[in-house]
């Protein structure tokens, strides 16, 4: 089982969602980070005072998968999240060692 | 209610040279008073205010990080109930009673004197205002005394102790703010008697507000990690909230000093309307052409600057002049609170002195140019405005400045680094919001 973590603009998330959707993905995650990476902040203003803002709003998508839907997820968010401009964000795809669903305690591959 | 014995209270009067009877309220039959007038001064005193709760405060708390957002409010609602209760116990005797040129008496202590009898239909009225009950002019009065050390507190937001704040608030309002009140606003008072202009407070708010500000800011320092850290507005819908009470409200402040419900009422609110709609464009148009983008912190900021520039005029100055004031002050006002706050590197927070010192400056003295006659029945002069204005700054700064070391020296003025790195919300008051 994999771990597909995913850092993409927030404004991309629904096209993302259905794009895994449409390949059977059937749970995900999401939380709103910010975060930079070679994309530079903006600059704001208030009386006077300049701020450089590094942080930019994003969002994170986690799901977990069995191995045989990575090739597929991955290259599903990234179509779905590429906007071609810096700062589409990146994936990163880690070994899943145990999953649980609580409800009904099955694991492993019957509880992704 | 104990009452001053009648030795006592000729004892205290004697000591400060014999006050003039015409000065001292009178008891009038209830028939003398008009209605018209106690009706909009009963709501220009509420619409004051309202000014300061929630009107600054939230005007404040929006410019503020979020961690300091409670304390911020915190600060305007407990000066306002702390100096309701000395105002109505000795401030209110003390600005407005007959007494010297600098200080008044003791004829009103815990409001003793001020009376309505409802079976002798006959009530006190002071002679400032012998149209109105005396108790609407005292609280009327009193919602000016409240709002002058809540805008004080702009200048050191985000790291001063409560407990000491409230000291020096209570100290200062009875050292600096009555004192100054009684000179400017009293029969009898030094200003008053030399013909300085101030219609609704300029200078006995404004620039006492604004010079206790930047004292302040000297005196505590600057913030944790100034310059380097952002120190952004946390949410600026709370101040642009705020400041529209303010704008509102400001009718009260201003037409309200007509104390009456009169044409020179209407002058000022037109003066007042006037000022401030200019003011707000100017600083717009000040941010826009140096910084590209036109803000809404500026805006508002612009705005609350032409009000506090307007305010010593409000009673004498035709439509052109609030025009002429509300460009002016919208223009250096930008300056003050961007460019001079950096060049000379103190940290006046929110303000207070960029635009409620200079603001309220360039008021009094533009008073003495653009007052006109027929209006307010006096010429103005630069010299007395300039004389009054300085008078009061350099007064002010060195009796807060003296203040401020004595309450550091007793009890300390600075929440710790800690502290202040945690936010006040949660390190003073045990409170946060998520």
């Amino acid at each position: 089982m994999k771990l597909v973590s995913a850092i993409i603009k927030p404004f991309k998330l629904d096209e993302v969602r259905e794009a895994l959707s449409a390949i059977g993905v059937q749970g995900i995650t999401v939380t709103e980070v910010k975060g930079f990476g070679r994309q530079k902040g903006h600059t704001e203003l208030y009386r006077g005072a300049e701020y450089v803002v590094d942080f930019l709003p994003k969002v994170k998508l986690e799901i977990a998968i069995a191995n045989e839907l990575l090739d597929q997820v991955v290259e599903a968010i990234e179509s779905a999240a590429r906007t071609g401009k810096i700062g589409d964000g990146k994936i990163f795809v880690m070994d899943l060692e145990q999953v649980v669903r609580i409800r009904t305690g099955e694991t492993g591959a019957d509880a992704v | 209610m104990k009452k001053l014995s009648i030795g006592a209270s000729a004892l205290l009067s004697a000591l400060f040279a014999a006050p003039s009877f015409a000065n001292l309220p009178q008891l009038v039959a209830t028939s003398t008073i008009s209605g018209g007038d106690t009706a909009w001064m009963l709501t220009s005193t509420a619409l004051v205010l309202f000014m300061t709760i929630p009107g600054l405060a939230l005007f404040y708390a929006g410019m503020v990080r979020k961690k300091n957002v409670l304390s911020t409010l915190m600060q305007s609602f407990a000066i306002c109930a702390m100096i309701t209760v000395l105002w109505a116990v000795i401030g209110y005797s003390l600005a407005f009673m007959p007494g010297n040129p600098y200080i008044g008496g003791f004829d009103r202590i815990f409001l003793d004197g001020m009376l309505y009898l409802k079976d002798e239909a006959k009530l006190t009225v002071h002679p400032l205002a012998a149209s109105i009950p005396e108790g609407v002019f005292m609280m009327f009065q009193m919602t000016f005394a409240i709002i002058t050390p809540a805008l004080i507190a702009g200048a050191f937001a985000e790291r001063m102790k409560f407990s000491s704040m409230m000291v020096f608030m209570a100290l200062w309002s009875l050292v600096v703010y009555v004192p100054v009140a009684h000179w400017v606003w009293a029969p009898g008072g030094w200003m008053f008697d030399h013909g300085v202009l101030d219609f609704a407070g300029g200078t006995v708010v404004h620039i006492n507000a604004g010079i206790a500000g930047l004292v302040a800011a000297l005196v505590l320092g600057k913030r944790v990690g100034y310059g380097r850290e952002a120190m952004a507005p946390h949410n600026l819908v709370l101040t642009l909230v705020g400041a529209s009470m303010l704008w509102v409200g400001w009718f009260g402040f201003n037409a309200g000093s007509a104390v009456a419900a009169d044409g020179r009422a209407a002058m000022a609110m037109v003066a007042t309307q006037v000022a401030t709609g200019m003011a707000a464009l100017a600083w717009m148009a000040a941010e826009w052409i140096a910084k590209g983008k036109p803000s809404v912190l500026g805006i508002v900021s612009g705005a609350v600057a032409g009000l506090v520039a307007i305010t010593p005029a409000a009673g004498f100055v035709d439509a052109k002049g609030a025009l002429a004031i509300g460009l002016i002050s919208g223009l250096v006002c930008y300056w003050s609170a961007t460019s001079l706050k950096h060049m000379l590197k103190y940290d006046d927070s929110l303000d207070a002195f960029g635009v409620h010192g200079v603001g309220g400056l360039i008021g009094a003295i533009l008073t003495g140019v653009f007052a006109v006659k027929e209006i307010g029945g006096v010429e103005g002069s630069v010299m007395t405005q300039t004389v009054g204005a300085l008078a009061t700054a350099i007064y002010c700064a060195i009796v807060t400045f003296v203040l401020l070391k004595i309450i550091d020296a007793v009890m300390g003025l600075r929440v710790s680094e800690e502290e202040e790195r945690e936010g006040l919300d949660v390190a003073l008051h045990g409170e946060r919001i998520e």
